[in-house]
């Protein structure tokens, strides 16, 4: 009975993510795509919730629906018409859909064949018993700060590359019209909250779901919601402090590495007795990068004065 | 009565299917950024799926991890491709009005 | 007992939840789908923040609850204003 209406849930959840991602995929106005493409995120946020992903649900929210949201609405008022329409030949349409037809009964069993053939073994045995030496008790986070700690570099190294290219191409966009006093009074409330609650989730990534990438993006959040408030902020931005934050986090990453590596004779081989707290040190550093490259990322490009170095400070233009 | 994770790793191909579909369709950029995305997700719900070990039992680590770093990784992607498209927006714009200047 | 009441008041949040979706489907501009969407979405979510509060052991719990349903209420309203006031004001001040 429990298993049926688990069934009824599972079956309502995927048909319903189904619908969005074709509705996202087949709609013709550009806000209304987007719009629908944020929404799909939550629902994958719950989904990763109900699949015992904790971690992933708070990531989703906050990066796919949130952040991700944010990129594409603010991208949206670059492209001079929102009309989609599909410019392909009636026999291209043919093709493209039965070769997406083939390649989908060809996926699914492929995934029926590779479930039915699993012996069993999973990783969560091993990583398990190995929990107690990496220095904290959040499963997913000693994966990805120390087991598999290389991969979450070469991470941060991706941000930071796409982030120099989103500085190299553009400058930033322009200043966008006046913002409600509503939404200020609001963001001068929720600022603050977010950046202790990006704090908690840091903290609390040891040993319950949270970790140093929901917080970055949480304040990431933050930053965004700052600069739709209060458009004309980031001409206060420190540039020299926000060049030193986006690489601070692979900076010290690979400072850690290299100083286990005269520790212990291998690149990022923690001393079991430091694990924990260099994962802290570790994770505050990436949380900071994360922060500043997400927040480059939705500005669009170069902050006023990139170049020269010198920037106006403008304090009075918004206040209220 | 299909197991939760052949019926995850179906949506997910599903997903995957209906992004591809779209990306190969459209040919302006957001259309397809929105479409690859959905592809991307469609790829984490299968890994979430195979990862998952029933309500009692603890999740694969390993696959969740990999997917965090993929959620993080695609955003920073989006914003890459966005920044693209919008400096080949400016200059077709910019191509364009000269050409018509040119033209006069 | 404090089970069923739980499980009642999450079934009155999901109908008004319901009734909040069906309005922003049928309803025919956004002014009153907005309308729709805030009211519902606000008591419905009211309700199930009850019934969870109520099968919650842990005061501390309880009290985050309290805390992201007022969260949560702050930012519809936020979010329905902006909402309005950008539909009111047209496409004359594009960013």
């Amino acid at each position: 009975m429990i298993e049926i209406l688990w069934f009824l849930v599972d079956s309502m959840l995927v048909l319903l993510l189904l619908a969005l991602a074709w509705t996202t995929c087949s709609s013709r106005d550009v806000m209304r795509a987007v719009t629908l493409f944020i929404a799909m995120g939550l629902l994958l946020a719950i989904i990763w919730a109900r699949l015992k992903a904790p971690d992933l649900a708070l990531a989703e929210a906050i990066i796919g629906a949130g952040v991700s949201g944010a990129l594409l609405l603010s991208a949206i008022s670059d492209y001079p018409s929102t009309a989609i329409t599909s410019h392909r030949s009636p026999l291209m349409h043919g093709i493209i859909n039965t070769f997406t037809l083939a390649l989908t009964i060809l996926m699914s069993w492929a995934v029926w064949h590779g479930l039915n053939m699993s012996d069993g073994v999973r990783l969560s045995e091993q990583v398990s018993s190995q929990i107690p030496v990496s220095g904290v008790s959040n499963p997913v986070t000693a994966v990805l700060l120390n087991f598999r700690a290389y991969d979450t570099l070469l991470e941060l190294a991706v941000v930071l590359t796409a982030v120099l290219a989103v500085l190299i191409l553009n400058d930033k966009r322009a200043d966008s019209a006046a913002s409600s006093p509503l939404l200020r009074g609001m963001t001068r409330w929720l600022v603050p909250l977010l950046v202790v609650t990006s704090g908690y989730l840091l903290w609390v990534g040891a040993h319950a779901p949270g970790g140093a990438f929901q917080a970055g993006a949480m304040l990431a959040a933050a930053m965004i919601l700052l600069q739709l408030a209060y458009p004309s902020i980031h001409r206060g931005f420190n540039l020299y402090l926000l060049r030193v934050l986006l690489v601070a986090g692979i900076f010290t990453f690979v400072l850690v590495g290299l100083w286990m590596m005269s520790a212990n004779d291998d690149f990022l081989a923690y001393t079991p007795a430091w694990a924990g707290t260099l994962i802290l040190i570790i994770e505050t550093a990436a949380t900071i990068s994360i922060a500043a490259a997400l927040t480059l990322a939705y500005i669009g490009g170069r902050p006023t004065g990139w170049e020269t170095g010198d920037h106006v400070i403008t304090g009075k233009e918004d206040a209220g | 009565m299909i197991s939760t994770q052949l019926l995850y790793s179906l949506a997910g191909v599903g997903l995957f299917a209906i992004g591809l579909r779209a990306t190969l369709l459209h040919h302006l950029l957001l259309p397809r950024l929105l479409a690859l995305n959905v592809c991307g997700a469609g790829v984490f719900l299968i890994f979430i799926a195979v990862a998952y070990a029933g309500i009692e039992g603890m999740a694969d680590p390993v696959p969740h991890a990999l997917v965090l770093t993929g959620i993080v990784v695609a955003v920073s992607a989006t914003a890459m491709a966005l920044a693209l498209g919008r400096r080949l927006e400016s200059k077709e714009s910019e191509t364009m009005k000269s050409e018509a200047m040119k033209d006069e | 007992m404090i089970d069923s009441l739980a499980v009642l008041a999450v079934f009155f949040g999901l109908f008004f939840f319901l009734s909040g979706s069906i309005g922003l489907l049928r309803l025919p501009d956004v002014f009153s789908r907005l309308h729709a969407l805030a009211k519902a979405d606000n008591i419905g979510l009211a309700f199930v923040t009850l019934g969870i509060i109520l099968l919650e052991p842990s005061l501390l719990n309880d009290i985050k609850l309290v805390i992201i349903w007022l969260l949560i209420m702050a930012a519809s309203a936020v979010s329905s204003h902006l909402v309005a006031r950008r539909a009111l004001r047209g496409e004359r001040d594009d960013d």
